[in-house]
This record gives structure tokens, sequence and C-alpha cells, in this order.
């Protein structure tokens, strides 16, 4: 009883050193929690689940916004986004996003949110200030993934349904070309240099790695564990290094994290974490990679360099998105 | 502004999927869907019944939700599928409509008729014809043909699920209630099959009558009829479904009820809630203002598979059309890929244990192990070769 009294305050002051040593280090990791209407907080120094932030119902794609002052979270069953100042964790306004939002993102200004709503099979575009509707653009059945090109002036969206990419114009929202890629496409990640679009093909157990200069697709890369049918591989989550030189895909129902090379499109490792891997966000310095579990409600810590996992950590009913905060 | 601009940005859109497709040569198809409306299980007093496993309104509804699905895809690939359903109300009228479609040029079939009006279709034609109401093994068995596929799950497959569900439970001594029809019968012997293949075993099998006549007890009262034997799960076999639905919770012993009531094993369920399922049940209920059944999802996969069987290709031709059918991937909201089987024609797929409320479980159970694919475990598998019409 002494003795943890006496090492807590101990702990906690080279707790503090080490934060204030590595300045930009996040120590936070928000976790939307689908079943809970709650984000779940995870204090990354202690390892633990230290409270819940209410927002709306069935909140489950996260980003920060471009100042990096506030979470915006989708909620499914609100058809709308809550904006949540980080430094009070109160939830600032709501912004609506259409029927049954799933993905957004965000213009480079910030002004407009880009939402795929899976029943009308839209893109929409909303103004972030006002709330409104500013045009939506028709897409295959079951729209996923929505990502802002670097340039800001395209925003992917993937159809589940339809297998394809489409790539939309944002200045005249129109469709400027459709790409088929594998079976149910899910999220992206785009190379820092800013080349090619990496898709994950849930039902294609595989990436497909798509050139933005002339939107071909240059691979296809299939993922493959020793011991997993194909049908046991259904990637989701991605989430590319800064260098671009490596890039990590969840494998699903495989239960696994891949590690790919970029430049060789090759599986370097694979780490197990939970049930069902889902979605991924990398440490400020990359030595560390989260992952959410849908099916074993928690989070995986990887260590990035020795390719292992370190622990998991019980976090809210079904996680669906985690994003790392300072 | 809005109303304006609308109208030209579709056309837009619709230019440019034009250039990206002008390689592609357009191709139209034209699908006739036979069904029975006049069929009692189609009559509105059974429909309100809502028996489980019994389907919920006509074929054609899951169809065309499925065409509506695939309208971005289709126009992409300059694909066009027009269909029109008609009803038929006995054999021959399956029969000769089925000819008159083939001759007409209709590059395939969507039939939702009781088993041997399949038969007849699929003997009568060339083209490619999809059930999609019809889980009789016999027609994936000794009246199997090559240009017959099926989208609903066999009866076969749903009694391998229901025994593999109660081997992961440990309900190992089974009672079973069986009605006295023929559908019945056949029906008790396939899920004998299945308790036989898992190592389950049948403590008794007992058949069942509705009746009310105190002379008849031994065979109607349900008390009576789950009494006398120990048992751990009680399985019944009805058709009909009037009997089973009286059998949860009016048993002797304290015990659950399997088979046409209680958990049942079906293909679809308005309630599962992942992969995707929750959005197809939702539009599926936008449309047609009822909740989607199995029948439902199975005339929904036709489409899909006529879908994407006909955008792959540049001609509209049924032998093409059969082919490409045979070597699809499908994605049914289910998270699984799935084929139709090369022995048998059937669509492989996960199902679902339901009570009607929900989503109890899926088979393959976990722990269930397959050489090759594990959906292989539900319904008759490749080595058992029990058709022998297809190459």
């Amino acid at each position: 009883m002494n003795k943890k009294l006496l090492f807590a305050p101990v702990l906690a002051l080279s707790m503090g050193v080490l934060s204030s040593a590595t300045l930009h280090a996040q120590t936070q990791a928000w976790v939307s929690s689908e079943k809970d209407n709650t984000i779940t907080l995870v204090d990354l120094g202690q390892g633990k689940v230290t409270g819940t932030v209410p927002t709306c119902k069935r909140p489950r794609h996260m980003q920060l916004s471009p100042d990096r002052k506030q979470m915006l979270v989708a909620c499914s069953d609100s058809n709308a986004a809550d904006v949540i100042d980080l430094a009070t964790h109160k939830s600032v306004r709501r912004v609506p996003l259409g029927d049954s939002p799933e993905i957004f993102d965000v213009s480079l200004d910030g002004k407009t949110f880009f939402a795929s709503n899976e029943d009308d099979a839209e893109l929409s575009f909303i103004d972030a200030s006002s709330g409104k509707k500013t045009g939506q653009v028709k897409v295959g059945k079951e729209p996923e993934g929505v990502k802002v090109s670097p340039d800001g002036q395209t925003v992917f969206v993937t159809s589940e349904v339809a297998s394809m990419v489409h790539v939309i114009d944002i200045a005249t929202k129109t469709i400027k070309k459709n790409i088929l890629v594998g079976k149910r496409p899910r999220r992206f990640a785009i190379t820092p240099n800013g080349q090619e679009l990496w898709v994950s093909n849930e039902l294609g157990a595989s990436v497909s790695v798509i050139s933005l200069k002339d939107y071909s697709v240059l691979a296809t890369i299939a993922l493959q564990l020793k011991g997993a049918r194909e049908s046991d591989i259904t990637p989701i989550g991605l989430v590319m290094t800064q260098d671009g030189k490596r890039a990590y895909v969840t494998m699903g129902r495989a239960n696994h994290v891949a590690f790919i090379d970029v430049a060789s499109r090759k599986i370097t490792d694979q780490v197990l974490v939970g049930k069902r891997p889902w979605s991924v966000a990398l440490s400020a310095d990359e030595s560390k990679l989260y992952v959410v579990n849908g099916l074993s409600d928690d989070m995986t810590i990887v260590d990035t360099v020795k390719a292992r996992a370190l622990v998991s950590i019980p976090v809210g009913r079904v996680p669906h998105t985690v994003v790392l905060t300072n | 502004m809005r109303s304006m601009s609308k109208p030209i940005l579709r056309v837009l859109a619709g230019s440019i999927l034009l250039m990206a497709s002008a390689l592609a040569q357009a191709a139209n198809w034209t699908v006739t869907v036979l069904e029975d409306m006049t069929s009692p299980a189609l009559e509105r007093p059974q429909l309100d019944r809502a028996y489980l496993g019994h389907p919920g309104g006509p074929a054609s509804e899951g169809w065309n939700l499925a065409l509506e699905d695939a309208r971005f895809e289709l126009d992409a690939a300059h694909t066009q599928i027009s269909s029109k359903t008609i009803s038929v109300s006995s054999l021959d009228a399956a029969r000769t409509a089925a000819q008159q479609a083939e001759k007409a040029g209709q590059q395939a079939l969507v039939v939702n008729l009781p088993a041997s009006w399949v038969t007849a279709v699929a003997m009568a034609v060339k083209v490619p014809v999809i059930n999609v109401g019809a889980g009789a093994d016999s027609l994936r068995e000794a009246q199997c043909r090559r240009n017959l596929l099926h989208t609903l799950p066999s009866e076969r497959m749903r009694t391998d699920a229901l025994a593999q569900t109660l081997v992961s439970r440990k309900w190992s001594q089974v009672l079973m209630l069986s009605g006295t029809t023929v559908e019945d019968r056949v029906s008790s012997a396939a899920a004998q099959a299945s308790l036989r293949r898992y190592g389950l075993k049948l403590v008794a099998d007992r058949p069942f009558k509705l009746s009310a006549d105190p002379r008849e007890r031994d065979l109607a009262n349900t008390k009576l009829l789950t009494s006398g034997v120990n048992y751990d799960v009680i399985w019944v076999v009805d058709a009909d479904g009037e009997f089973a639905r009286t059998l949860p919770y009016n048993t002797q012993a304290a015990r659950p009820v399997v088979g046409d009531a209680g958990m049942v094993a079906l293909g679809w369920h308005a309630q599962y809630e992942r992969y995707g399922a929750p959005q197809v049940s939702r539009r599926f209920a936008k449309a047609y203002k009822r909740a989607m059944t199995q029948q439902d999802w199975a005339s929904w996969m036709a489409g899909k598979a006529l879908s994407l069987a006909a955008g792959s290709l540049t001609k509209s031709a049924a032998p093409e059309l059969l082919a490409a059918l045979n070597s699809l991937n499908l994605d049914g909201s289910k998270g699984v890929s799935m084929q139709f089987r090369p022995w048998d024609g059937q669509l492989q797929q996960t199902l679902l244990l339901t009570d009607g409320q929900g989503v109890i479980g899926i088979a393959p159970v976990e722990g269930v192990l397959h050489p090759r694919n594990v959906l292989d475990t539900l319904g008759a598998d490749s080595p058992e070769k029990r058709c022998t019409n297809r190459p």
C-alpha cells in the first residue's frame, strides 16, 4: 500500500519528463465506439482508458479538423457529423451529413465536407459552417471510403457494390473517371509523393494501386497469410508512413496487420492483433501502430520496428476508428 | 438553380461514362422471371402469418432491387438488362412460357416455382435458369441440370447449418418431431442425414398431427409429444408452419426448439448486422415496405449474378452467359465471396441462425474445417457426386 503511494508520483513525474521531451508525441487515442454512442479516450502513457466523450449516434469515421483543434466524427444513425472541441471535449456543433454517412473527408481549406451516403448512393458536398448541402454526386451503391487528393481538386470515393473507385472533380461536381478495382473496395491511402492511390479490397483480399497521373491500375497486391485462405483475408484499414516507404493494412478476418514495402509492393511482416482488425493509426514518430479490432472490442498497440504486438487494451463496443491527439 | 444544374450534371456524367466505355460494346439482355402469383404461399393471410423460412412476397421484388442496385455498373459497362415477370399457374404453363421466352431470344430465366416445375423448365430450355424459390435437394441431385443454378440455399445446407450449430452447443441428443406430408418426410430424412454427418444422436422421431381431437392427443399434444425420453433439443420438421409455431415454450422438458420454429437456419434475415447487410435490407424495406426474407435475398442474388455476368460480356448470348455465371465470385453482403458450385450449380453461402427476432449465429460455425472451402461443409460436397447431369 505504502509502496504504491510512493511509486505513483514518481511514475507521474517521469512520464511528465518523457512527454515534454518528445514535444509532438501524441498522448491520447480517440476511439469511436459504434454501439456506445461515445468515443473512448485511451491515455497512451498509461496504456489504459481514462474516459469517454459522449457523441452522436453510431459514431464511425473520425478525423481532425485541418487546424487540428477539433475532432470531426461521422455518426451514421444521427445523419450528422459531431464537431468536438479537443480542449474541452465538448460538442461544439453538429453538421448534417445526409442519410447514413460512414466516411467523410474535408476540403483543404476546411470549408467543405465530403461524405459518402450509403443509402442514397451519393457523395454529398456540405458547407462546414452552415451545414447546408451544396451538392451531390450519384455514385455506385454503398459508397464507403472518401479521400481528397493532395492538390485538393479531386475527391475519390469507393463503391462497395460496384467495385469501383469514382474520381470526382470537386469544382464541377462530376465523375471524371470510374476505376474498376477489386471486390468491395473500402479505404484509401495516397503515397506522400502524390503519385499513387492505394485502395483496400475487402472481398478481393487485395490492395489496388492506382496511378494518380492517368488513373490506371498499376498493380493489385494480393494479401496472403500462411495458414489462412483467401476467403479469410478481408483487408480494410490502410495507412502509410510519411516517407512513403511502408504501408500498413489490416487483414480483417485473418486477424493480422500486414506491413507492405511500398516500392516493391511486397509484404514484409505480419502481426497478429485482435479479432477483425479495422482502422489503424500511426504514432507521430511512427514507432507504434494502433489497430482497433471490431470483433474483440479492443485496440492493439504494435511495435513497428520489432513487428510485434505489445498490448491490447479493451475499449468500447464495436470500435471503428482510432485518431491520435496531442 | 439546383434544379437547373442537375440535368446538366447528369448529361456531363453520362458523356464521361460514355467516353470511358467507348471501347466496350453495348449489350442488351432480356430475362424473364417466372413465378406463380396465385401460389397459396403468396396469398395475403399466409404472408401475414410470416412463418420463418416462408416467402414474404413475390420474387420479382428482390430481382428488381438488384437491377436497380446494379444500374451504375451496367450503365458504365454500357449494358442493359430488361426483364418482365410472367405469372404461370401450372407446370405446363411454366414450361410453355419458358420455351416461348427462349424462342423470343431471351438469354436467361429466373424461376420462383415448385421443384417439379423448375425441373420441367430447366429441361425444356438451354438458357441459364436460376432457381430462387425451391430448396429441394432433388434439384441439386438427381434432377440437376447443366443450365440450372440455385441461389436459395438447399434444404440440406440448412439442416447441415443447424446440425453444426447443435454440435457447437453440445446439444447432442435430438428429439425429432416430423410432419406426415411427403415434403416433411423428405425434409426429415435430410435432417437425420445431417445429424449422422455431425455425430448427433436421434433419440426418437415422432410424427405429429394438427388436431384437437382427444382421441389423437398422442399425436397432437405438444406436452405428450415431448415427454417420455431424455433429449437436449427438439428438432421440428413442419413445412406448413402452423404446428411448429405452437411448439416453443409448450414442451414437457425445458428444452430449446430448432428446425422450422425456434432457431431456424436461413439464407438471410433482415436483422443481420454485419458486412453491409443492413444497407441491403434497408433498401429492400424502403422499396417494398416489408422485411427482406431469404427468398428475397435469393432473387436479389439472381439479379446481382446476372448483372455481374452480363456486365463482363460484350455480346449477349446465353452460352457465354452460363459460362460467365459459373465463374463468378459473388458478394452477397454476407462477408464472404461466393461461387456457384461446379458440381451441382448451388450458390455456396453463409447461413444465418435466427429466431425471427435477430441473428443468433452463423454457419459454417467456427471450428468446422474443410480441405478447400469451409462453405462447402454446408450441403452436398463434390466427392459425393450426387449430380451426374453436370460435367
